[in-house]
């Protein structure tokens, strides 16, 4: 079932009896060459991407809950490729270039929408830095503008530009950035692997390895054993704890992060603003409610719920940058379990169970990555090569001592 | 949450940071046979579970001194806390 303005029109004359599910329900096959492990953002474009870009079949995606119960449908949508090291940027560029094709290629509305991104700078070593990330990013093929504080207020004149302490002196801005519908991404690629082939079987906890002399042979599930050929997982803040059934320590931690949306206000944000001088950032979603976010907590969690001092603490950001927020009700608040790596970068590898590869480390920044991460999460899998853009994430770069860095603060996953 | 000082009876977690496991007081010797392998998975390796966690918790704005807290990950509840200097003292095993 392909999606046109022509077939809405039809279904809408129909009285829309004619719509489908977007994917089957299948049952586990007993036998896989591609078992892809967690059906959030990053398994299921993995999985979309081995059989329509990599050509390749008998492929399962094995999801725990329902696809999209994790991070996926718990982020704050934010899409953008203002990095600045090596090792990150042409990656975040990749995916930036296959967000802009996505929805023509998966033929389906993720309402990826490049409304910008303006990271606002408050001192002059800060306007020095941001120059410098914006030039990172014009080598890496991506887009970025500096702006001066009139340029600033031109586009967003509710900042409080003349906060004592940090008044903004300007803003790197990324006119390419912007949002994405989370849960529509999930669904998009769902879709889109499930026409391909792919088996997207949820409600299908793994609970172990089949490992064989080195090899990986399979999985065991609560719908019990499944052999494979190559096994991937992407399983974002549960990594670590699926990963010891394998006999693997991760340089993971998991971290809550929460995030929260106010009551539904009329056109008022103009793209994603972050603020430079404390951890907050804040967007508008289409049906009107404001977007934001901070800091995680900063303590090891799976709760998928954090506590009333960060609250506090995002509110406070939110006041100083934009004091018109505090007029705005909040909604809801909730937590994302996110799998914090040990220099704030990704991991896309090899393991050293031949035939086991791990997707993970994503930190709280992996939606603008599903795309790219699928795709090279594939072309790993697929090709037992890394992606050019993806070769810097390695596992035992740790050891190696080349960690991928951005913020410089060292193996401390709760202050990436 | 609220954490129980063991010389200050409950303070709020607010005046604490965090530094992670508290298998990082055992520190590896530096000079010993495979030293390089050892501080690479001490610096970055970690167990991570959902449950009991004993972690180090660094009393910044109170009494400076380092706690191992025990917390179970998936309900926040804190199930103890001990002074990490008794702990290390004791024979080193966090
Ligand atoms: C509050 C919050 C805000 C964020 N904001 C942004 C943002 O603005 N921009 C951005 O780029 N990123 C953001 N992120 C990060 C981003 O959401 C994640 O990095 C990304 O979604 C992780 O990849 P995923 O989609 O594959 O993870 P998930 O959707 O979590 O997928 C992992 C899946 O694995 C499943 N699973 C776990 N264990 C098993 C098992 N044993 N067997 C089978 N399945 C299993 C889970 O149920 C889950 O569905 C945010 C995260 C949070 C929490």
């Amino acid at each position: 079932m392909r999606f046109s303005a022509l077939r809405v029109f039809a279904e809408a004359i129909r009285g829309h009896k004619g719509w489908k599910p977007l994917w089957r329900n299948p049952d586990p096959q007993p036998a896989y060459d591609y078992v892809i492990v967690g059906g959030g953002g990053h398994g299921l474009a993995t999985a979309y991407y081995l059989a329509n870009t990599f050509r390749q079949s008998r492929i399962a995606v094995l999801e725990k809950g329902w696809l999209g119960s994790g991070n996926i449908g718990r982020n704050t949508t934010i899409i953008r490729s203002n990095y600045l090291l090596p090792g990150n940027e042409p990656f975040y560029e990749f995916s930036m270039k296959l967000w802009e094709g996505l929805e023509q290629a998966f033929n389906f509305n993720a309402m990826v929408s490049q409304r910008g991104i303006l990271n606002l700078f408050h001192s002059d070593g800060q306007r020095d830095a941001y120059r410098r990330r914006g030039n990172a990013m014009l080598l890496a093929g991506a887009d970025a503008e500096l702006l001066d504080r009139e340029q600033v207020r031109a586009m967003a004149p509710f900042l409080n530009f003349d906060n004592a302490r940090f008044p903004i002196k300007g803003g790197l801005l990324q006119r390419r950035a912007g949002t994405a519908r989370h849960d529509g991404v999930a669904w998009g690629y769902a879709r889109g692997a499930d026409m391909a082939g792919v088996d997207l079987i949820q409600n299908c906890e793994v609970t172990g390895f089949r490992i064989e002399g080195g090899r990986i042979r399979g999985v065991e599930t609560s719908r019990g054993p499944i052999a494979a050929g190559k096994v991937g997982v992407a399983v974002a803040g549960s990594s670590s704890r699926v990963m010891a059934a394998a006999g693997l320590r991760l340089p993971i931690e998991s971290h809550v992060l929460q995030a929260f949306v106010s009551e539904g206000l009329k056109p008022t944000i103009p793209g994603v603003i972050t603020f430079g001088a404390g951890h907050f950032y804040v967007s508008q979603s289409d049906k009107g409610g404001l977007v934001f976010g901070g800091d995680p907590d900063g303590y090891n969690s799976y709760a998928q719920r954090g506590n009333l001092p960060v609250v506090e603490d995002v509110a406070e950001s939110g006041m100083a940058l934009m004091p018109m927020i505090g007029r705005a009700r909040l909604l809801r608040i909730w937590g994302g379990i996110m799998d914090m790596s040990m220099d704030g970068s990704p991991i896309i590898d090899r393991t050293p169970v031949e035939g086991l590869y791990l997707n993970a480390g994503w930190c709280y920044g992996g939606f603008k990555a599903t795309p790219a991460s699928g795709y090279a999460f594939a072309h790993l899998m697929a090709t037992d090569t890394p992606h050019d853009t993806a070769r810097f994430y390695r596992l035992d770069r740790f050891a190696r001592g080349h960690v991928i860095d951005e913020k410089g603060v060292g193996p401390t996953p709760n202050l990436h | 949450m609220l954490i129980p000082h063991p010389l200050l009876g409950p303070r709020d977690a607010q005046e604490f940071t965090y530094l992670g496991d508290a298998r990082l007081i055992a520190r590896p010797d530096g000079m010993a046979e495979g030293a390089e392998a050892a501080f690479a998975e001490y610096v970055y390796l970690r167990d991570n579970p959902a449950g009991v966690h004993r972690e180090l918790w660094f009393h910044e704005q109170g009494d400076r001194s380092w706690l191992i807290v025990t917390r179970d990950t998936v309900t926040h509840r804190i199930l103890g806390a001990e002074l990490a200097r008794d702990v290390k003292l004791k024979g080193g095993a966090a």
